[in-house]
């Protein structure tokens, strides 16, 4: 027995040929009706026009057909399969298999019967399936390993989705790169508003476009490109950012509707709190499980002296003042709470901070005038908190530039653009430093650490405290999107994500101590509860299974700390993935779909 | 400087231990223990397992505070506060390695910079024109160490992922950034092949060259005696005697708490080169075993 044989024993050629064959069968199904009725979301009815999840099979479908050309060696073609060739094809002919039984089973189950499907259903079921049996009979990128015992079905099919790492790419022009680094945010950016723009009411399109995306990110990291992509961001660390808030920047010019603006600035709140508990959490390694209640303190300091008809302290501060105020009081109660409290370590830590962030729930749900002097207007909070107005600007109105309308979300959402900004800068400069270096000695062995002359306890305040004027800073902003700031808005655990428990898995779901798996975590645990209202009941349970299965199969989170690639992948540049070494590798796609 | 320690008071005297105790509930690790370096000076500490030997380099680094007794270097009282004793000049290694695992080598280096440099968090983030500076001379000086121990080429490997040879050099790169005056190795050799602890050898006495003193604590007879100016054995956490290789050598109670029985008669050089040839045997035929007990004797440490 060969090792690199195939899991269905078929020549390679006739399996190319059958795989590109029922991956054109199955995008021409696309432009063929799929069901009788507009009923089923996305109106599926139409012939020669590709609607709702007709579009991510077709998606799938064409990335399919393009992997399985690769396969030909054709030249021009190979830049796109410098990991693995044939288990990108397997990954995305499962894309599309995924997407389109998944829409099948979708129709037949909601409108009652599989009668409601119209051929084009069939046809593009039929190809799909064709597809990804006939690629199951394409080689394997991956030798089994050739001592042990002999592989079964389930390992040889796990092993046909593993591909090699891939090597250093050769240079391109400066220019070149650059371009790259764009058009990748641009399809980042792309991808992203698709997302953001799936109905609320049509969760089975995001289910869909959760599978196809799913299978295809990990389709294109066996591939390699991500890791080459990767790679290229390393490299130009400077120009990845202005890319990112570029396309961050265009992201509200691409809305119509100010309800999708809002989940965009939402996101970005989320994200950037997150990000700065990941100075805490991810560079000096404090578990901190109250970090909402600073962006709380934030958000009611902005409040009290935003002159809002119901604040205690009727004064109005100008905007700069207010955020400054904000900081400065979340700074003072940061380093009141981690005065006493970083003298702990490790689960001490975590249990003091959970207790200080329900504390602060409490205090001011008390201070309402009965129970306690009037400050915060208790459970009720603080409503009618007044529009900013900057420079001659009402962020409370829309604004037209141009062709583009720009709605009261759109202007805080680039309100918060700055902010987050400012967190990024703080979490890349502190991080690249002296101090940031302490940091993440004390996190790896405090001992250690000190006896290298770090005295540990100012640093972790240090940290501590520079948390939560982030979280501060947000919450300052944070308290004009929402109107409103109410005690039950900063909780431990709750349906809407900035709460402390969220915030921590955003991080650790993106990768602790990196800069982009905040956003990336973030805007991941923000979409699917909101996308997915039906699971609204079981929300939190599907959390923590979520949060188990991350931890099973891919501790390190979706983006891997610069120090954990290297330790996957000492010798080559670092890529965004582990080479896969763990037989589970292959379950982390789903996972990661799942999550 | 304060009374008694007159006659030390010549600036030779790097470190200056006078009657460290150190007791844990009724067990008494360190009992009443003096000890001196001198500037230029390669110092071993011996003693056989559980003597008290690291808990005595914990209470020096201010890792433990000792019960009594005093420790200063340079003719100042040490606080017992690691980040300060390492601030005023004292640098160490651990005996079970104690890596920053998930950083670089290189940034494992930077980060024993750490007391020797100022910037801080705002210097960091508005990059205030000394930052840049400072950085680069942090690299170079953390280069320079990486290229005297023979590891500047894999500055951006993981520690973790280092050969165990190359973590202990490592350990004492990282150690030597601080810019010491004194350097205390903890079982530098433990664990490692004939090979490796002569290469560690050289690396002892060009650190000494470059006047760093030096206080090791080694298992390997040969390599102590070999490598030592002065040795002083510790034994049940009293020290037995100090003098230079020759007398703790010959010293019938040392071969006694290493031998398990006393000794008789007057010990020959005969007697004392078999000794050796054993000592040396057993640490041959035991190969890594050293590194084993090592790990879990020292769970102390913290
Ligand atoms: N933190 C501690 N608590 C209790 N006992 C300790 C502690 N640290 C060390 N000891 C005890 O002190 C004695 C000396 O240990 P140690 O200094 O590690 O010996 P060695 O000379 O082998 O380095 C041992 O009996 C050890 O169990
Ligand atoms: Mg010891």
């Amino acid at each position: 027995m060969t090792t690199q044989k195939a899991l269905i024993p078929l020549p390679a050629p006739i399996a190319r040929i059958a795989t590109a064959t029922g991956a054109a069968v199955a995008l021409a199904g696309t432009f063929l009706p799929w069901t009788w009725t507009s009923e089923f979301p996305g109106d599926l009815t139409v012939t020669g026009y590709p609607g709702g999840l007709q579009i991510l099979t077709l998606t799938a479908a064409i990335l399919t057909l393009l992997f399985t050309l690769c396969g030909y060696g054709i030249r021009g073609l190979r830049w796109l399969t410098p990991g693995g060739t044939n288990s990108p094809v397997r990954l995305l002919a499962l894309a599309t298999l995924g997407t389109t039984g998944y829409t099948i089973g979708a129709i037949a189950y909601e409108l009652g019967g599989v009668v409601n499907l119209e051929p084009g259903a069939w046809v593009s079921g039929i190809g799909a399936l064709i597809a990804f049996l006939a690629a199951l009979g394409l080689p394997s990128d991956e030798p089994l390993p050739a001592d042990g015992p002999p592989a079964n079905a389930w390992q040889r099919f796990r092993n046909s989705l593993a591909a090699p790492s891939v090597g250093r790419a050769k240079p391109l022009p400066g220019w070149g790169e650059i371009l790259i680094i764009t058009a990748a945010f641009a399809v980042a950016l792309y991808v992203f508003t698709y997302c953001i723009d799936i109905p609320t009411e049509e969760s089975e399109q995001f289910i869909g476009f959760l599978i196809t995306a799913g299978f295809t990110f990990t389709a294109l990291t066996r591939a390699g490109i991500i890791a080459r992509i990767t790679a290229l961001t390393t490299k130009h660390r400077n120009v990845t950012l202005i890319a990112a808030l570029v396309a961050a920047f265009c992201f509200p010019f691409t809305q119509d509707t100010a309800e999708f603006t809002l989940i965009g600035a939402n996101i970005l709140i989320f994200a950037t709190v997150a990000l700065g508990l990941n100075v805490v959490v991810g560079l000096a390694g404090l578990l901190d499980l109250g970090y909402v209640a600073f962006l709380g303190v934030g958000a009611y300091t902005a409040a009290l002296v935003s002159g809002a008809p119901l604040s205690a302290i009727g004064v109005q501060f100008p905007f700069w003042a207010a955020v400054l105020t904000g900081a400065a009081v979340s700074l003072i109660f940061g380093v009141l709470i981690g005065a006493p409290t970083l003298r702990l370590r490790g689960d001490y830590l975590a249990i003091v901070t959970l207790g200080f962030g329900e504390i602060f729930r409490v205090t001011v749900n008390n201070l309402n005038g009965n129970s306690g002097p009037d400050l915060t207007n208790g459970s009720q909070g603080i409503p009618s908190i007044p529009d900013l107005n900057l420079f001659g600007i009402d962020f409370g109105l829309s604004h037209d530039i141009g062709p583009f309308t720009l709605s009261r979300p759109a202007n805080y959402y680039l309100l918060l653009l700055v902010v987050t900004a400012v967190v990024v800068l703080v979490f890349r400069r502190s991080g690249d430093s002296r101090i940031g270096r302490a940091w993440v000695a004390i996190r790896e062995d405090e001992t250690a650490a000190t006896a290298m002359g770090i005295n540990a306890f100012r640093l972790k305040l240090l940290a501590f405290a520079l948390g939560a004027t982030l979280a501060g800073l947000a919450g300052t902003v944070q308290s004009h999107v929402s109107y409103t700031v109410t005690p039950e808005q900063y909780q431990f655990a709750g349906p809407v994500p900035p709460n402390s428990a969220f915030l921590l898995a955003a991080v650790i779901l993106g990768g602790m101590g990196t800069l982009s798996g905040p956003f990336i975590g973030a805007a991941l645990l923000y979409l699917i509860p909101a996308k997915l209202q039906f699971m609204q009941d079981y929300q939190l349970l599907l959390f923590g299974i979520a949060l188990i299965l991350l931890m099973r199969f891919r501790p390190e989170g979706l983006i891997a700390d610069r120090r954990k690639q290297l330790e996957f992948h000492e010798n080559d540049e670092p890529v965004l993935v582990p080479e896969p070494r763990q037989p589970e590798e292959a379950d982390a796609g789903i996972t990661k779909a799942g999550a | 400087m304060t009374t008694m320690t007159t006659t030390t008071n010549t600036t030779t005297t790097v470190l200056d231990a006078s009657g460290v105790t150190m007791r844990f509930g009724g067990l008494t690790a360190v009992r009443n223990v003096d000890l001196t370096v001198n500037a230029g000076e390669i110092v071993g500490l011996i003693g056989p397992n559980g003597a008290g030997k690291t808990t005595f380099f914990n209470c020096l680094t201010g890792l433990y505070v000792p019960t009594e007794g005093k420790v200063s270097y340079k003719g100042t009282v040490l606080p017992p506060k690691p980040h300060l004793v390492t601030k005023a000049g004292i640098a160490r290694t651990f005996q079970n390695i104690r890596l920053f695992a998930n950083m670089t080598v290189l940034e494992n280096v930077l980060v024993g910079r750490h007391t020797r440099t100022k910037e801080g968090l705002w210097s960091a983030l508005l990059r205030l024109p000394g930052f840049t500076k400072a950085e680069q001379a942090s690299h170079e000086r953390a280069m320079e160490l990486l290229e005297f121990i023979g590891l500047q080429d894999k500055a951006d490997h993981l520690a973790r992922n280092l050969p165990y040879g190359d973590q202990r050099k490592l350990e004492i790169a990282r150690a030597l950034a601080s810019d010491p005056g004194l350097l205390l190795l903890d079982e530098p050799t433990a664990g490692m092949n004939p090979q490796e602890t002569r290469v560690t050898e050289e690396l002892i006495f060009a650190i000494r060259d470059q006047g760093i003193a030096v206080l090791v604590i080694e298992h390997d007879m040969r390599f102590i005696f070999n490598l030592s100016d002065r040795v002083a054995c510790l034994v049940q956490g009293e020290k037995l005697v100090e003098g230079t290789a020759e007398v703790v050598q010959s010293d019938e109670r040392v071969i006694a708490a290493y031998l398990g029985t006393p000794f008789e008669g007057a010990p020959g050089a005969e007697e004392v080169a078999e000794v050796e040839a054993a000592e040396a045997e057993a640490v041959a035929s035991t190969g890594t075993s050293p590194k084993d007990t090592t790990t879990t004797e020292e769970e102390d440490t913290r």
